[in-house]
């Protein structure tokens, strides 16, 4: 029981450890850190535009999020889920710019061609460490560089003719909703965060009341008791790839079909499959977890666009504030490590 | 135990601390908004958003942003909101919030730095349609858009020339961000200035990739250098400040060693005054100042696209850096080549296609 | 009087749990003082609030007559007590001197004179008899000589009182004889030893005093050479133990295991078990001896489909079974106690109601349609629970919170409610206390008197002559005889465990 307030506790902790160091340094450097984060409360929630901007980057965040945490819980590193987001948007946007279909069918085949596309990219490296154990998180760095170059070369060559970005998808697979844009001043804000919330709950549901969520939590524990008990370790390792990936490409679509609607040539890595990481550092791992600290991300994220214009902060300055929750949100997790291990000589 | 108490007292303060300070500000905020309102019926203001190489990148950004400073000194206006100001993008999702963020902080114009911004600023365009936007190297065709593209291809010309001229192992190279239509405008004309001047020399022809990996640019650099070639031509960015690097490395190293760099968007002779030959000098800023003069002025033009070439002195070739040793000549082919370009006698490929059927003279 | 260490009415509360309720401990200069508990008696806790580790509700210690407080183990370090865990604390990849100077390096301008070093660790080790290589790395010496670097590690501190953690656990027969040796020889170098165990039979062997503890309760201190082992089980257990396992002669029937002519090869490629041949039949228990690593774990690994074999046969019932999935030979009717429990037999992060549905949570009622019914594991694990006597809070507690004993209850209760045909139990006995031992065997001979057949491995001798009704010696992956308990001894076994044939044998192949 404690153990679980502990788990909602460290965080918060962590947090606001984050925004103190942030404040000394901000004193320190000149700047007024009330100001400063008064800045950043409006940039996220001061108007109903910049809340609907939230929630449009917390839906991606969410499924990132999601994608780690899922590979986490079996025992995997999936640093892939930049790669498999972006072959997701890209699945996504050439699905939604080439067909003309109903909506009823076009939009979820758009999202489920992403979620295959994420799905595959990750079943590589699942199946290379299932097969031949070859560490995933090196494969995957790896395939994020390929998933990166590669759709670049597609969107210039296949999908357009030497552009630098694909026309809009058909309004029949769009996620965009004129309801919803209005409700919230033109804000980019579309239904996929009705998908990324089921999606927690189906992360949720899949792990803890299912039976393969039974041998992929057994797995992620312990191998080789999950060997012993008669599980397929391999099969299982692969599927929770495949699972991660498909929540990775899932969120590769809320951009391709509701946030941009189109997709661009890349210069480097939209961050959104790294900010992953964290987010499901924070959020423990659970589906809840990821819930909130999307959240939290997805404003911080947004709510720092308007720091240097209302505050007068720099740039640098915000980034290095906005590092600091994530460094202290990282150890958070350290020390929760390390409060597990002495809970565990506690008991004994 | 007693730590989680005093853990828990301290997150409490914090928590207060926090909803006061939030109370104490909202306070300041409206006497900022009337500040803003009361200012806002003089004055003009103008902002740009810059894309994700940042505002100091040594190149595009940075120069839009030296000539939006000079505009708003020009014209006694201050920094931040009713002024002049910018934003900095941090990912592609953030065109559209920074571009919005300063329309609703009614700017009356806001530059959307760099093509990456094309869908982000079409869209918004649309949305706020009592707003002035301009996109840089990119088309929007919306009436409240200004669109500025640039004859990038002939100032690579000229600077083709230049290192046409330069070169003694003929072997010259070219570096190019990503591949995108503006880049395309630089290498072909750049391969067409090499050509005309010196048919013999060869143009190696790389993409990094990006636009905001240095360490990147100094690799392809390197591997130029050492297959023989003496000039290399970066239009890449940030990217290319790789190539500078490794430059000047090569020339500490050894003094007579003959490297040369050309670089792009602004007049980049300061990283490195030993290596830089000359610059494909795009005035971004000029192009802001002229954009925003014009809107200044009522004269604001919406839904066209502005051609900034040598002729509008859009685009030009940086001076000759002073100790390469038949500066005068370069120096006279630039101001030929120049001419017939004005003139409209030559007309400077601006494709790898048109390159193909390029003549000179 | 003359008291190296006192700890008078100790204690120490994890909530609601009083793991040391007023212990007292009184350890002279120059004894061995064992401290004797069943697991989770309270003897690790105590042993921790005397390192430093814990940090008492209440009571007080005395360092040589000095009230002390001891925060941390740097404190304890300080003031001469070091400690021999039982999970040794060593790095793999450093030599014996590196891992023993770690933390208190020799150094000569800002680096490490590693020849100092070692010049001291030897003549540390000449001077208590604790033979090493300074120049070996860890990971190529034996878990004997693992321990005489922990042993060297706490010396070279300094210490004068050594605390030893269940040090035998890990250790072979031989080992066991030399780590007393070891033992005696730093006694007379005016050393004091705490030593904590469960096994009688060493405390007898090595030491001076013992204290007694039990469910966090001091019961009593008493001079070794004064009492009996029954005497300390009694005090250990609070009944009476029996040592002699009651159990009717065996009634075996039909073949259920029988394996020809297997060959199964170790995870380095070498070949572990080389053509071997053994039958178990329904009825009777069948005990594997030997020395660790002459194949048992590759012999009851290939039985469990957990690895692959070469060639051969293993059938069960009629079935054969080679290389089939562990899933498939477990349907088969095979159930299997493992070696190592927290490796292989439980998902110590689970709660221990999951664990014991961890082969059969696929099947109804714990799953239909993919989704787990909790409610039925949850009744499941309820009834295993009281049936097997696991003391546990609740169900719900995750595996790794309960104690060596109890989870091995867990696994047991799982194994056996499953109704194998063929029971496999690889060590089940090993690192408990007397009351879960007799409890396990118990069990055991149940399973076989239902008609069970039982093939038990087992490195310790009185374990096999006491519970089994055939005894197969192993020998370099192969059974170099099957004798029948009644008629043999350890001495005879010892021989036919160290390779040297039997020359009157053959009665019982």
């Amino acid at each position: 029981m404690s153990k679980r307030l502990q788990g909602i506790i460290t965080p918060i902790i962590a947090v606001l450890l984050g925004i103190i160091v942030g404040t000394i340094i901000m004193l320190v450097s000149g700047y007024n850190p009330i100001s400063a984060y008064n800045a950043l409360w409006n940039g996220a929630f001061g108007e109903v535009y910049y809340f609907g901007e939230v929630v449009r980057q917390v839906t991606p965040y969410i499924l990132a999020g999601l994608a780690v945490a899922f590979a986490f819980r079996v025992g995997l590193f999936n640093i892939g889920v930049e790669g498999q987001f972006i072959v997701g948007w890209l699945a996504a946007v050439w699905v939604g710019t080439s067909f003309d279909l109903p909506k009823i069918i076009h939009l979820p085949l758009a999202i489920i061609a992403a979620t295959v596309a994420g799905a595959l990219w990750a079943y590589i490296p699942g199946l290379l460490k299932a097969r031949l154990r070859v560490h995933e998180v090196i494969v995957t760095i790896m395939l994020n560089y390929t998933a990166l170059h590669v759709s670049n070369y597609l969107i210039k060559n296949v999908l357009t003719n030497h552009k630098d970005r694909t026309g809009m998808i058909k309004e029949s697979a769009s996620l965009r909703s004129d309801w919803l844009q209005s409700i919230t001043d033109y804000s980019r804000l579309h239904w996929g965060i009705i998908i990324a919330v089921i999606c927690c709950f189906i992360m949720w549901f899949l792990l803890e009341r299912t039976t393969k969520g039974f041998e992929l939590r057994a797995v992620g524990f312990n191998q080789d008791a999950a060997q012993y008990a008669g599980m397929n370790v391999n099969r299982t390792i692969i599927l929770s790839m495949v699972i991660s990936g498909a929540f990775a490409g899932l969120a590769g679509a809320m951009d391709g079909l509701g946030t941009f609607g189109y997709v661009t040539v890349k210069s480097g890595f939209t961050g959104v499959g790294f900010d992953g990481i964290a987010i499901a550092l924070l959020g423990g791992n659970t589906a809840l977890g990821v819930f909130f600290s999307a959240i939290l991300f997805g404003a911080l994220k947004v709510g720092a666009l308007n720091m240097p214009l209302e505050a007068g902060v720099p740039n640098e300055l915000v980034d290095i504030i906005i590092a600091l929750i994530v460094f202290f949100v990282a150890s958070s997790y350290i020390i929760r490590v390390v409060l597990n291990r002495f809970g565990k000589k506690d008991v004994k | 135990m007693k730590k989680r108490k005093i853990g828990l007292a301290l997150s409490l303060v914090l928590a207060a601390g926090t909803i006061l300070g939030a109370c104490g500000k909202s306070d300041d905020n409206k006497g900022n908004d009337t500040a803003k309102n009361g200012d806002k019926k003089a004055a003009f203001s103008v902002a740009m958003v810059t894309d994700v190489g940042g505002v100091d990148d040594k190149s595009f950004n940075q120069s839009a942003w030296e000539g939006l400073q000079k505009f708003g000194q020009d014209n006694g206006m201050k920094k931040g909101v009713g002024g002049y100001t910018y934003l900095q993008s941090k990912s592609d999702s953030d065109y559209s919030t920074n571009l919005n963020t300063l329309a609703r902080q009614k700017f009356d114009l806001v530059f959307g730095i760099g093509f990456m911004m094309q869908g982000a600023v079409d869209e918004i365009a649309k949305q706020q349609k009592d707003k002035h936007f301009a996109i840089v190297d990119s088309e929007v065709k919306e009436p409240n858009v200004a669109s500025i593209l640039f004859k990038e291809q002939e100032a690579s010309f000229l600077v083709g020339v230049a290192a046409a001229m330069t070169t003694k192992s003929n072997k010259i190279g070219f570096i190019g961000g990503v591949e995108s239509e503006v880049i395309e405008r630089f290498e072909s004309g750049f391969r067409a200035g090499v050509q005309a001047a010196n048919p013999k020399a060869t143009v190696d022809v790389q993409y990094a990739g990006a636009f905001d990996k240095a360490e990147l640019g100094q690799s392809i650099a390197s591997k130029m250098y050492s297959s023989g070639v003496d000039v290399i031509f970066a239009a890449a960015g940030a990217t290319g400040n790789g190539m500078f690097k490794e430059a000047n490395d090569r020339k500490a190293k050894n003094p007579n060693a003959t490297v040369w760099t050309i670089g792009v968007d602004r007049d980049q002779s300061d990283m490195g005054k030993d290596v830089v030959l000359t610059s494909a000098v795009k005035r971004v800023d000029v192009a802001v100042q002229d954009i925003a003069t014009k809107a200044k002025e009522g004269n604001f033009p919406g839904g066209k696209v502005t051609l900034y070439g040598l002729a509008e002195d859009g685009v030009a070739a940086a001076p000759i850096n002073s100790s390469v040793a038949n500066k005068a000549d370069i120096e006279k082919a630039i101001k030929d080549w120049t001419d017939k370009i004005k003139s409209g006698a030559v007309k400077v490929p601006g494709t790898l296609k048109e390159l193909k059927t390029f003549k000179a003279k | 009087m003359d008291y190296v260490i006192e700890m008078l009415n100790i204690r120490k509360e994890f909530g609601n749990f009083v793991a040391n309720d007023n212990i007292t401990l009184q350890v002279k200069k120059g004894e061995i003082h064992a401290l004797l508990g069943e697991n989770g008696a309270g003897k690790s806790t105590l042993m921790n609030v005397l390192f430093g580790l814990y940090q008492p509700e209440a009571g007080e210690i005395r360092v040589k007559g000095q009230p002390v407080k001891i925060t941390d183990p740097n404190v304890a370090n300080d003031l001469g007590i070091g400690m021999v865990h039982q999970h040794f604390m060593l790095v793999d990849v450093f030599s014996v001197t590196e891992n023993i100077i770690l933390g208190k390096e020799i150094t000569k301008g800002g680096r490490i004179d590693i020849k100092k070093a070692e010049e001291e660790v030897r003549r540390i080790s000449e001077q208590y008899g604790l033979a090493v290589d300074p120049q070996a790395k860890i990971s190529d010496i034996s878990v004997g000589m693992q321990q005489r670097v922990e042993i060297l590690k706490t010396l070279y501190r300094g210490a004068e009182i050594l605390i030893f953690d269940e040090p035998t656990a890990v250790l072979t027969p031989q080992e066991i004889t030399e780590l007393i040796q070891i033992m005696k020889t730093l006694i007379k170098e005016g050393k004091s030893i705490i030593l904590i165990t469960h096994k009688l039979k060493e405390i007898m062997e090595v030491a001076d005093r013992c204290t007694v503890i039990r469910k966090g309760k001091g019961i009593g201190t008493v001079n070794v050479s004064e009492t009996n082992p029954n005497e300390l089980a009694r005090m250990m257990v609070g009944h009476d133990v029996v040592f002699k396992v009651e159990k009717k002669p065996a009634e075996p029937k039909q073949d259920v295991l029988e394996i020809n002519d297997l060959v199964v090869k170790d995870s380095r490629g070498l070949t572990a078990v080389n053509g071997l041949n053994l039958s178990v039949r329904a009825g009777e228990i069948v005990g594997i001896a030997g020395v660790d690593g002459n194949g048992q774990s590759e012999l009851i690994e290939a039985i469990t489909g957990l690895r692959k074999a070469e060639s051969g046969s293993v059938k069960v019932n009629g079935k054969e079974l080679i290389n089939h999935k562990p899933r498939k030979i477990m349907e088969s009717g095979v159930g299997h106690i493992p070696q190592d429990r927290h490796k292989h037999g439980l998902v110590l992060n689970f709660p221990i109601g999951e664990n014991m549905v961890l082969e059969n949570y696929y099947q109804k009622p714990y799953s239909k349609n993919g989704i787990l019914n909790f409610k039925e594991i949850y009744n499941q694990a309820r009834r295993l629970i009281s049936e097997f006597d696991v003391r546990t809070p609740s169900e719900y507690v995750l595996a790794r919170a309960l104690s060596g004993g109890n989870q091995q209850k867990a696994i047991i209760g799982r194994e056996v409610d499953r109704n194998p045909d063929l029971l496999i139990a690889a060590q089940p006995t090993r690192g408990l206390d007397v009351g879960a031992i007799e409890f396990i065997h118990r069990r055991l001979i149940e399973q076989r008197d239902h008609g069970k057949a039982v093939l038990l491995v087992s490195f310790e001798l009185d374990e096999i002559m006491s519970v089994s009704d055939r005894i197969a010696v192993i020998y370099e992956g192969r059974i170099v005889a099957v004798v029948d308990p009644k008629e043999t001894d350890e001495q005879e076994l010892g021989l036919l465990m160290a390779g040297s044939s039997r020359k009157e044998a053959g009665t019982n192949v």
